[in-house]
């Protein structure tokens, strides 16, 4: 796992992907963290991290585009995957990768709360919770996207059909809240990733909702591993 | 050192390899050998557990691929193909991930720059991948393949698109490994495979089609032998063209003698046709010895691989029979495929596209390499 881990952030940055997401993500962040807290003269960070849902939903896709389908259509899974090394470390070692790139992405919230705190008192605790609930979100969604990313060869077809993938689950309250019988809507409004992750922005830490996204990280992973062994037996 | 039961492998309907079995022992070179297509591709694969077989087992060092993968990975070097090569790295950087990747315990350094020296990448090391020439990265792909120094190398195809000083190099050096390591090697040229392996088998169609050293196949393919034999007589005259004629026909086994040509001053040639699965030469050796002759030349003109593989190959081919024979198998459309292989790659049968193709191929290979 450490092996591929490795490459793959090395890769990130030799091929220019690194510098791409981080300063697009800098750049959004730092344009909603100057209106929804310098601007408004406020130490309250939570307008800033509703608004980067959606940012996260248009970045994640890209940054997971070609985790998988790259390798598939250069043939170099053919290296991975007769290496005496196990599925799950392959798909871990990606995953944790991208993950780590998303984490020095969001951890640009440090330096504006230290902006912040020389203005007023921030208060740490939301802070964190904000921060976590985006870790935790990006933990989910980026283990979608490289789900997506390995069943296709083609990373244009990846990065679309996971942001697609991602909207869906945006506005997957919208959609419930259409459906007449409460019993499905019921069901729609549980899997709202936007729901809990405004829960989050509101100050409230719900164990559930960090088990929900953590356990969606997971299941993504288990499909990516399955999605390996099928084409191997296909 | 690898063991492989009843192999099959099937893509829904179509049967890409079927139920292929063989054994290769420690320190042998396996040729496999098939036309674009056979399947070799695809039983390497399985071989190296890239993708699994529908039924049969493979072992490696007596460790089943499937059940134990890890383990029986770590015994196998693989060059695929198409080499797995990541074109954005140094050679360096990529060979030292493969290093991480197989887990190595080699002194990292020192076994990197060994790898390096034997496949002659020294002096690309520091250099980005994708500005490597096809030849290089095949190299690379081959350094990948050593490192942990395995002791069963699979190579698939590793001299494609290699010039002709490369191929000779690399042949040289999977000769060279093959002293200590086990490795199965596959190819659509016959000269490679006759140069380099003790063993081969001939795929077809997804079929085993023959299986041995290249003169058993050669031996078991053709029903009589034929050789021709070069005897200086005693008294180096035309004289002498009689006699030698008169006392090989004596001997037991031989059926038919011809002398032929004048080739060296008063030194003839002698076809001789023997009688089927009877090795005669041990008795014509005799024979000269006793008569004072000397023998300047003994050629077995059987069938070379390239004629045995161009027969195989092509539809009128011959299938392992239920005892092990070889056996004519039935025509199935028309009259019998003629090659020939003077016509720059063009060749003159009338069977159906896959022939041809074939055919075309093997042409191609021999013009190409000869």
């Amino acid at each position: 796992m450490g092996a591929i881990y490795r490459r793959e952030m090395g890769a990130f940055f030799t091929s220019g992907l690194a510098y791409v997401f981080l300063s697009v993500f800098f750049l959004v962040s730092g344009f909603f963290f100057y209106v929804g807290s310098v601007a408004s003269a406020t130490t309250d960070t939570s307008g800033m991290f509703s608004s980067m849902f959606l940012v996260v939903v248009i970045l994640i896709p890209i940054l997971t585009m070609r985790l998988m389908s790259e390798e598939k259509k250069n043939k170099t899974d053919q290296g991975l995957l007769t290496a005496p090394v196990s599925l799950w470390s392959i798909v871990l070692g990606k995953y944790f990768a991208a993950l780590t790139l998303f984490i020095i992405a969001e951890s640009i919230v440090f330096v504006y709360s230290l902006i912040l705190s020389y203005y007023g008192t921030v208060v740490w605790s939301t802070l964190l919770g904000n921060y976590f609930a985006m870790l935790f979100l990006g933990a989910a969604f980026i283990a979608v996207g490289v789900f997506i990313s390995s069943m296709t060869e083609n990373q244009m077809a990846s990065a679309v059909a996971c942001f697609l993938a991602l909207m869906l689950l945006y506005f997957i309250d919208s959609i419930g809240s259409l459906i007449p019988v409460d019993f499905i809507a019921d069901i729609f409004s549980s899997l709202s990733f936007y729901t809990r992750y405004i829960e989050f922005t509101m100050g409230i830490f719900n164990l559930s909702s960090v088990v929900f996204y953590l356990s969606a990280a997971f299941l993504f992973n288990f499909f990516t591993v399955r999605v390996f062994e099928k084409r191997r037996w296909g | 050192m690898i063991e492989v039961r009843n192999l099959t492998k099937k893509y829904g309907e179509k049967v890409a390899v079927n139920d292929i079995s063989f054994r290769v022992e420690k320190g042998e070179i396996l040729g496999f050998l098939g036309p674009n297509g056979a399947g070799k591709s695809t039983t390497m694969n399985m071989l190296t557990g890239y993708i699994s077989s529908t039924s049969g087992q493979i072992l490696i060092d007596d460790i089943d691929i499937l059940e134990e993968p890890i383990k029986a990975k770590s015994k196998i070097g693989y060059l695929p193909e198409i080499p797995p090569l990541y074109v954005d790295m140094t050679v360096d950087g990529y060979l030292n991930f493969m290093y991480d990747l197989k887990k190595c315990k080699l002194p990292r350094k020192a076994h990197i720059k060994d790898v390096c020296a034997l496949c002659k990448i020294t002096d690309v090391r520091g250099r980005i991948i994708k500005n490597l020439s096809k030849g290089y990265r095949q190299r690379v792909g081959l350094a990948q393949a050593l490192i942990g120094n395995p002791p069963v190398l699979i190579l698939d195809e590793p001299t494609v698109g290699l010039d002709p000083k490369q191929i000779i190099e690399i042949r040289t050096l999977i000769k060279k490994l093959g002293k200590n390591h086990t490795v199965i090697l596959s190819s659509h040229i016959l000269q490679e495979i006759q140069a380099v392996c003790d063993k081969i088998i001939i795929i077809n169609k997804g079929v085993k089609a023959a299986d041995g050293t290249a003169d058993e196949i050669a031996k078991n393919i053709t029903d009589e032998h034929r050789m021709t034999v070069r005897i200086e007589g005693s008294t180096k005259t035309a004289e002498d063209r009689k006699e030698i004629t008169a006392a090989l026909k004596a001997i037991d086994g031989i059926k038919y003698v011809r002398a032929d040509m004048e080739r060296e001053k008063g030194i003839f040639d002698y076809d001789i046709e023997s009688e089927e699965k009877v090795d005669v030469r041990r008795k014509i050796n005799k024979l000269c010895v006793e008569k004072g002759w000397s023998i300047l030349m003994m050629q077995l003109s059987d069938l070379t691989l390239e004629d045995i593989f161009l027969k195989i190959t092509l539809g009128d081919g011959m299938v392992v029979g239920e005892n092990g024979e070889f056996e004519e198998k039935p025509k199935e459309n028309g009259p019998r495929v003629r090659i020939n292989l003077n016509l720059d790659g063009e060749n003159d049968n009338d069977n159906d596209d896959d022939n041809e193709n074939a055919a075309a191929d093997a042409a191609e290979e021999k013009g190409g390499n000869e």
